[in-house]
C-alpha cells in the first residue's frame, strides 16, 4: 500500500494544475491581509460598534489572530472546492485520459485503489490545510503581531487571552482536516460514477452549498435534518473560538464526519468494485 | 505447449444487448493468436472481460489454469496489456510513466530491466521527454514497453497498430515477431484489419456480432492453395467451353455471366493467365484473393480495398 499511495503523490505532485490550488490559497490570505493592512482599523471600529460603548478595548486588537480567524471564514467554501479538484479528479480524470484501464490491469485490487486515491486525496487536502496555516497564521502574526483574540458572533464576541489563543488554531485546523477528508470522500465517490472530472468536482460543491443552505438557514423545515447533515458539522473548528470550548459538542461533530466518510469510501469501494470499466 | 488463457462460453450483455456470445477458444504457449473482428465485433469487450475490467454475463476465463475471478490479483502478473489506445501521464516522461507501472505490476523491478525493455520498443535515449511530446507510435511503443517490463507470459495488444502510419504498422508487425520469436512471449493480438493479423498469427479466431465464425491455425485457414483468382472478361462462355478437358477444370470455383473463380495457388497465376489470353480470351480484370479474405469480407461487408491499405 506504501509503494501504491507514493506513486499516486508522485502522479498528484508532479501536475501542475495540483500547485494552483496553493497559490489561490495564498492568494486569498495575502489580498486579506493587504486589506487589513490599508484598512483594518476602521474594519474592526465598524466590527465593534455595537459594543465600544459598554466596553473599553485597549491593546493590539487588529493582531495576527483576529485576521487568521477573519481568512478562515472566507476560506470556508474555497477549501472544500479545492479538496474536490483533486479527489473528483481521482478515478474519473483516470478515466477521462485512459489510464484507468491501464491501473486496473495492474496487480492491484479495485477497493485497493480506491482506498489508495481516498489517502492520497486525503494527504493532499492536510498538505493543503497545512499551507493555510503557514500563509494565513504564521504571515498574519509575521505582520501583524499578536494580542489578545476578539472572536465575533452575530450576538456576541469572546475576549480570548493572548496565551490562549494558539492552541485553539492547531485544534481547529486538525478539526478542518476530518471536515476536508468528508469532502474528499464524497468527491470521491461522485468520481466513481463519472468518466471526466468536472461532474463530480462541480456535484460535490453543489451537494456542499446546498446543504451549506439547509444547515444555515434557521427555517423550522430544516431544523429537523440540519443536524444530520455534514455540512452542519463541518464548521465545528468554530467551537474551539468559543469559551468554554463545546467539547461534546465538537466530539459529536467530529463523530458525524467520520461515520459520513466512512459511508462514502464504503459506497465508493463496492460501487467502483461491480463496475465495468468501458472508459 | 501449455494452455495459457482459456475462455469458456463467455457472454456479455450490455442491457439487452449482446456485445459477446457464447464464445469459447483458448490461447496456447507461444502463440501469435490473431483475433480478428470487423469494429464493434466485440473484440474489446471480450479482451476487457480477459483482464477484469468488464464482469461476464456468464462463462468463464482461465489463466494458467486457474479460473481469473478467484485469482485475478496474482493472474494480472502473468499479463502485459494494452487495450485501445495507449494512454498514459502525458505530463510525466516516458521514463516516469514506465517506472510507475511498473513498480504497480512488481516490486524491484530493477533500473536496468526498464532500460531492456526501452531498448526493445526502440524508445531508448527519448525516455525523458514528456509523454505529450511523443507520436503515436512512439506512445504505441511505450505502451508495449509498459506491458513488457514484468516480463508477463502473456501479451495482449488491443488494435495494437490504431492511428499508425504505415511505416509504423511495419515496425510495430515487426516489434510483435520479434517479442514472440525473440523473447518467447505468447500474444494476443486483436485487429479489424485481416492483412494485419494474417502478417504475424500462428492462430486465428473470427468473431462476428459477438459470436465466435471461424478458428485454426493460420495454415490451416491461409492454405494459399484455397486462394480465390477471380478473371473478369467479355464473353466467358467461349472459354467456359474451352477449359473443359483442360487442366484448369478442376481449379473452377464458380462461374458467373461476366467471370470465372478459380480457387488455386497463386504460383499457377501467370500460366493461367497465359493460357487464357492464347485461348482469346479478353481479360477485363484478374485478381486473387484469399478464401479467408473472402469470407471475412462478407461478415463485414467491406472492400478489398479499405483491407490492402497497407
Amino acid at each position: 500500500m506504501i509503494r501504491l499511495l507514493r506513486i499516486e503523490l508522485y502522479k498528484i505532485f508532479h501536475r501542475p494544475r495540483t500547485y494552483i490550488s496553493f497559490a489561490i490559497t495564498a492568494a486569498i490570505a495575502f489580498v486579506i491581509q493587504l486589506a487589513m493592512l490599508a484598512d483594518g482599523k476602521s474594519f474592526v471600529g465598524f466590527a465593534l460598534q455595537g459594543v465600544s460603548e459598554q466596553f473599553d478595548i485597549k491593546g493590539n486588537v487588529l493582531n495576527g489572530y483576529l485576521i487568521t480567524y477573519l481568512i478562515l471564514q472566507t476560506l470556508l467554501i474555497h477549501i472544500p472546492l479545492l479538496v474536490a479538484l483533486v479527489a473528483g479528479d481521482a478515478l474519473a480524470g483516470e478515466a477521462n485520459i485512459g489510464t484507468l484501464r491501464l491501473l486496473l490491469t495492474k496487480p492491484v485490487t479495485r477497493p485497493q485503489l480506491v482506498l489508495i486515491k481516498f489517502t492520497a486525496s486525503v494527504v493532499y487536502a492536510m498538505l493543503l490545510l497545512l499551507w493555510l496555516a503557514v500563509v494565513a497564521l504564521g504571515l498574519s502574526v509575521l505582520l501583524f503581531g499578536t494580542g489578545d483574540m476578539i472572536s465575533l458572533k452575530s450576538d456576541a464576541f469572546v475576549m480570548l487571552l493572548k496565551d490562549d489563543v494558539l492552541w485553539r488554531y492547531f485544534a481547529a485546523f486538525a478539526f478542518a482536516g476530518l471536515a476536508m477528508m468528508c469532502v474528499a470522500s464524497l468527491a470521491l465517490l461522485l468520481s466513481v460514477f463519472a468518466d471526466n472530472s468536472i461532474g463530480p468536482i462541480i456535484s460535490t460543491m453543489g451537494i456542499i452549498i446546498v446543504l451549506t443552505i439547509f444547515s444555515t438557514l434557521q427555517l423550522p423545515i430544516f431544523d429537523t435534518i440540519s443536524p444530520y447533515l455534514f455540512t452542519t458539522h463541518m464548521i465545528g473548528w468554530k467551537g474551539f473560538f468559543d469559551s468554554p470550548v463545546p467539547y461534546t459538542s465538537i466530539t459529536h461533530s467530529a463523530v458525524i464526519l467520520l461515520i459520513y466518510t466512512f459511508a462514502f469510501v464504503a459506497t465508493a469501494i463496492i460501487v467502483f468494485n461491480k463496475k465495468d470499466i468501458q472508459s | 505447449m501449455s494452455t495459457i488463457a482459456e475462455v469458456t462460453a463467455l457472454s456479455k450483455y450490455f442491457g439487452k444487448t449482446p456485445a459477446v456470445k457464447d464464445l469459447s477458444f483458448s490461447i496456447q504457449e507461444g502463440d501469435i493468436y490473431g483475433f480478428l473482428g470487423e469494429n464493434g465485433a466485440g473484440k474489446s469487450t471480450t479482451i476487457r472481460m480477459l483482464l477484469g475490467l468488464i464482469y461476464p454475463s456468464a462463462g468463464e476465463v482461465y489463466i494458467k489454469g486457474s479460473l481469473f475471478n478467484n485469482r485475478q490479483r496474482q493472474l494480472l502478473q502473468h499479463i502485459g496489456a494494452i487495450i485501445e489506445r495507449p494512454d498514459m501521464y502525458g505530463y510525466l516522461s516516458g521514463w516516469d510513466n514506465l517506472r510507475i507501472l511498473a513498480s504497480m505490476s512488481r516490486k524491484g523491478i530493477p533500473d536496468s530491466r526498464l532500460y531492456e525493455v526501452l531498448e526493445i520498443v526502440g524508445l531508448r535515449g527519448r525516455e525523458k521527454d514528456k509523454v505529450k511530446a511523443y507520436s503515436q507510435g512512439m506512445k504505441q511503443r511505450l505502451g508495449i514497453a509498459i506491458a513488457l517490463v514484468h516480463s508477463p507470459d502473456l501479451l495482449i495488444l488491443d488494435e495494437p497498430t490504431n492511428g499508425l502510419d504505415p511505416q509504423g504498422i511495419a515496425e510495430m508487425r515487426n516489434l510483435i515477431l520479434q517479442l514472440s520469436k525473440e523473447h518467447g512471449k505468447t500474444i494476443l493480438i486483436s485487429s479489424h484489419l485481416l492483412y494485419e493479423i494474417e502478417q504475424v498469427a500462428t492462430r486465428i479466431l473470427i468473431i462476428h456480432k459477438g459470436k465466435k465464425m471461424v478458428e485454426g491455425s493460420a495454415a490451416e485457414l491461409l492454405n494459399p492453395d484455397e486462394t480465390l483468382v477471380e478473371v473478369q472478361m467479355a464473353q466467358p462462355d467461349d472459354i467456359i467451353n474451352k477449359i473443359s478437358g483442360t487442366q484448369w477444370l478442376p481449379f473452377v470455383s464458380s462461374l458467373q455471366s461476366d467471370r470465372i473463380i478459380f480457387k488455386m495457388h497463386p504460383e499457377h497465376i501467370p500460366e493461367l493467365n497465359k493460357w487464357l489470353v492464347n485461348n482469346g480470351a479478353l481479360v477485363q480484370d484478374l485478381h486473387s484473393k484469399h478464401s479467408l479474405e473472402a469470407y471475412f469480407l462478407s461478415l463485414t461487408n467491406d472492400t478489398p480495398a479499405a483491407h490492402r491499405a497497407i
